[in-house]
């Protein structure tokens, strides 16, 4: 079967779970199926199978699991954020509309992606400039002791850290493209670890020294844990190196160890980790009541879970809303999921995850060039850890920090900017597939 | 490049996995305790969402009921309010808190929420409770809100035959739509109230010189006053010497200086036997919460209950209501209508049937035995010794007249400090004699010298008065 038609028919589990799910709701709520709820499952179909169609005639050898995966994920978000909130969930599908958009602008308009690499000064300028902004006064929100977003006056809160992701991964594929052959060629024994040469790590070291210091001024662990990860993954991947991988992980340690007993709000956040079951520190403003109500969520869960729609998120009959599990529709989604599909479902979006991660690698390993594995790659890495660093948060594998679960969450930044991802892995697939010309 | 992209995504694998293992353990292994975390309070919305229920009285008027409070959840409304609020109770469950048959019925009132659900949910409408349905007699049970009249103390009715609780009334009661710990009537004085039982104790002490063959109705004991009862002199009434008398007659005019030495006779293993099976020393198995109803026995002067058969008891006073004996309304009723039921005392119930919310009944309370006190014929004639106390002696305020029987014993036990004349009148009893249909304890807190004939009798007549009208 040709690589598109198994597109079309990896879109199937999707439109069913988008099916499954309103209907699900719907029954919960006992409301009947009325037009303007029907209409969003129809259109979030409608806009797959365009979208389809569209790589269908840019991109027609692209791996054809990407967009299923990314399509069944989106279809997860739009029914909890819509079983959440119903207005939150017709924003969610206008930024699906917009992300779409920009997918289809960045696959026109970057169709050689490969001069992305002859902005990559300029992209990383930019990048580390977005990381800034949210500490800028008058337009920096500061989110639960973090400042994770810029507020755009009347429209919404952005995100720049979504969008920064990328454009450090860019550069990254791009500078260590050139200069992996030097990293490992000219690197040193110096005590008995091997250790690269300063001239041709330094600009790395500098730019990633940067951004930690602004992560630190944000106080985003979450993101720090991401973009940190990213590094030292695509460090790995360019050079082979795992006493670079060690270095880069013990320093991270200390750095941590360090922040965490200074940063009041990273502190807070560890032991919220630590002892979320502590009355104490459960009744604490900033304290683990988010995270422990997450656990309970998903105790209630159980194998199966209680079905959709039937989550307690808020406190009933409050008012104002008092809500049981803070941010259910951003940080706690994956705790909503497993509290209303159980162990399994919760497996299930994980693994949904994971294939794409895998084909992610898969065009990385496909493609012919190193900026094109490095930048697959990188991105691939970047989305992994973004899931493991949110997930882990939620189930108390590490500290709970605020990032997005991409493709459910709802958020803005996050839609748009994942699907800039997608585009990017679709573009290097593309190329990667494509015969040879005779 | 590739093979560190493999190691890269094992790694990715491996952290993925973590991520599994932890929803598992949160899912799975350690749900339970989750769900019982004190911090959980998933479990108490959940019932918050239930809508529990009605309690029903035995003319199906609505004694609690199931109003919506938003968002999808239910709180309690209880229409008769201070009337019933003891026996029934309430439940706050976003406080966590309740009393009463709304308590004890809970896991009913809730009804069978067996949690099947699917993706889709639970299919069904929300979930809803089972009804209760008592055997609370709302008409006699606002005789005795009325005759009590405010005063403190209380009524407890049953059938004799079934155990069922007809009249369950305290004063003080309290709104149970407005509960509030700290309110004197949550304080249940018929199940909690620990009162002397004075004179009507007797009727134990008769069942048990009757019964255990020793004497009869007929037996002759010297009704001399005063009598040494442990070493200490023990007086009747007004110090009234009756000479040599029928155990008929001491009880028809409660001679003090009989029934104790009748108990000493009798001894303190025989006493304690019949104590017992009347229900003393134990809680009694009503359907109610257990720490919401106190034992009836005998307590030391300074307050530790005395182990069943105790040699430190003075049982000659017990045998006629005093030696640190304190009873409980509940029990003094369940003593009349063990003698009414021809020695068989009936488990006493507050519920008689479980209805779910299609009609269809879940559960019937039947009728059980729960001890059998004596033999038939020693109750026959028990009972005919108290039918001598209404029809000539200290009862004679509680007689029915238009030739309805009634056996009934009165009672009246000084309290407070000699001197300031406050007793606690008491009045139990039965009818008709023959196929009784209620057993009824008065009893009055702390009246300004009244007596068991005067004050409570004339309450136990109305009480009967009305449950036998309705149930012709």
């Amino acid at each position: 079967m040709r690589a598109r038609n198994r597109e079309l028919l990896g879109l199937i589990p999707a439109s069913l779970l988008v099916t499954a799910g309103f209907a699900g709701v719907f029954i919960q709520r006992q409301n009947a199926l009325t037009n303007i709820s029907l209409t969003y499952g129809a259109i979030f179909l409608a806009l797959c199978l365009v979208t389809h169609l569209f790589i269908r005639f840019t991109l027609p050898y692209a791996d054809p699991y990407l967009f299923p995966l990314v399509a069944l994920l989106a279809s997860f978000g739009v029914v909890m954020v819509y079983r959440i909130d119903s207005t939150l969930a017709r924003q969610q599908a206008q930024w699906f509309v917009f992300g779409l958009i920009l997918f289809v602008v960045t696959i026109i308009a970057f169709r050689d992606y490969r001069k992305l690499e002859r902005y990559r000064y300029t992209i990383v300028a930019v990048s580390l400039g977005l990381l800034l902004l949210p500490r800028l006064p008058g337009i920096g929100a500061q989110v639960n002791g973090a400042y994770l977003g810029v507020r755009i006056p009347g429209l919404f809160i952005f995100q720049p850290t979504e969008f920064a992701k990328i454009g450090l991964v860019i550069f990254l594929a791009s500078y260590l493209r050139d200069t992996r052959q030097v990293l490992v060629m000219g690197a040193r024994r110096i005590l008995g670890v091997t250790l690269p040469p300063l001239k041709h790590f330094g600009p790395v070291l500098v730019i990633w020294g940067v951004a930690m210091i602004i992560l630190v001024l944000l106080h985003d662990i979450g993101s720090s844990l991401m973009f940190y990860g990213a590094l030292l993954s695509m460090l790995y991947v360019a050079t082979g190196r795992l006493s670079f991988v060690v270095i880069g992980v013990l320093a991270f340690g200390l750095g941590a160890w360090f922040l965490g007993t200074h940063i009041q709000h990273i502190t807070d956040r560890a032991d919220a980790w630590l002892h979320p079951f502590d009355p104490k520190l459960y009744n604490q403003v900033g304290g683990s009541f988010q995270l422990a109500n997450g656990i309970f969520a998903q105790a209630a869960g159980g194998l199966f879970g209680q079905g959709f729609g039937q989550s307690v998120i808020t406190v009933p009959g409050s008012n104002p809303t008092a809500y049981l599990i803070p941010a259910p529709q951003t940080d706690m989604i994956y705790a909503i999921i497993t509290d209303e599909l159980g162990l399994f479902g919760a497996g299930a979006v994980l693994i949904a995850y994971l294939l794409f991660v895998a084909r992610g690698f898969k065009a990385a390993v496909l493609a012919r060039d190193s900026f094109s594995t490095l930048l697959a790659a990188g991105l691939s890495a970047v989305f992994a850890l973004q899931v493991f660093v949110i997930v882990g948060g939620v189930t108390r594998v590490i500290p709970l920090t605020g990032v997005t679960l991409p493709f459910i969450s709802y958020g803005g930044s996050s839609i748009v900017a994942n699907f800039v991802l997608l585009a990017l892995l679709l573009l290097v697939s593309d190329r990667a597939r494509r015969p040879e010309r005779a | 490049m590739n093979a560190q992209i493999a190691r890269l995504f094992g790694v990715i694998v491996i952290l993925f996995t973590l991520l599994l293992v932890w929803t598992s353990r949160w899912t799975v292994i350690d749900a339970t305790q989750l769900d019982n975390n004190p911090l959980n309070r998933l479990t108490l919305i959940h019932q918050l969402t239930i809508k529990r229920g009605r309690i029903l009285a035995d003319n199906s008027a609505v004694l609690a009921k199931s109003i919506p409070a938003g968002g999808g959840t239910w709180k309690r409304a209880y229409p008769t309010g201070s009337l019933f609020a003891q026996a029934i109770g309430y439940s706050n469950i976003a406080e966590g808190s309740a009393a009463g048959m709304e308590r004890f019925r809970g896991p009913e009132l809730r009804g069978l929420q067996t949690g099947l659900s699917s993706v889709f949910g639970q299919l069904s409408p929300r979930p809803v409770g089972d009804d209760v349905l008592s055997s609370l007699d709302p008409k006699a049970q606002q005789v005795a809100q009325t005759l009590l009249a405010g005063r403190a103390g209380s009524v407890v009715a049953m059938d004799p035959q079934t155990g069922a609780i007809k009249v369950m009334y305290a004063d003080p009661s309290y709104d149970d739509n407005h509960p509030n710990p700290n309110a004197p009537g949550q304080f249940n004085r018929s199940t909690q109230g620990s009162y002397p039982p004075g004179s009507t104790f007797k009727v134990v002490t008769a069942a048990a010189a009757i019964d255990s063959g020793k004497y009869t109705p007929n037996s002759i004991v010297d009704g001399k006053s005063p009598v040494t009862i442990s070493g200490v002199p023990l007086n009747n009434d007004n110090n009234q010497s009756f000479g040599p008398i029928d155990l008929t007659t001491a009880l028809t005019y409660s001679v003090n200086t009989v029934w104790a030495q009748v108990a000493e006779a009798l001894g303190r293993k025989t006493m304690t036997r019949y104590m017992k099976r009347f229900g003393f020393y134990s809680k009694p198995p009503l359907d109610y919460p257990a720490d919401e109803i106190n034992t009836s026995r005998p307590y030391s002067s300074t307050g530790t209950a005395y182990p069943p058969g105790s040699p430190n008891e003075d049982i000659g006073r017990i045998a006629i209501g005093q030696g640190g004996l304190l009873v409980t309304p509940l029990q003094m009723a369940m003593v009349a209508a063990a003698v009414a039921n021809g020695g068989r005392l009936m488990t006493p119930h507050l519920a008689s049937r479980v209805v779910d919310p299609s009609g269809r009944t879940v559960e019937t309370i039947a009728p059980t035995l729960w001890h059998r006190v004596m033999k038939a014929s020693a109750a026959s004639e028990v009972a005919q010794m108290m039918k001598k106390v209404v029809d000539e002696g200290t009862g004679t305020p509680a007689q029915l007249g238009s030739g309805i029987t009634f056996a009934g014993k009165t009672g009246t036990a000084s309290v407070g400090l000699a001197g300031l004349n406050l007793t606690q009148p008491w009045f139990i009893g039965f009818a008709p004699i023959q196929n009784p249909k209620v057993a009824v304890a008065v009893t009055i807190e702390r009246s300004q010298g009244g007596f068991g004939g005067t004050v409570a009798a004339p309450i136990a007549k109305a009480i009967v008065q009305t449950l036998l009208s309705e149930g012709q």
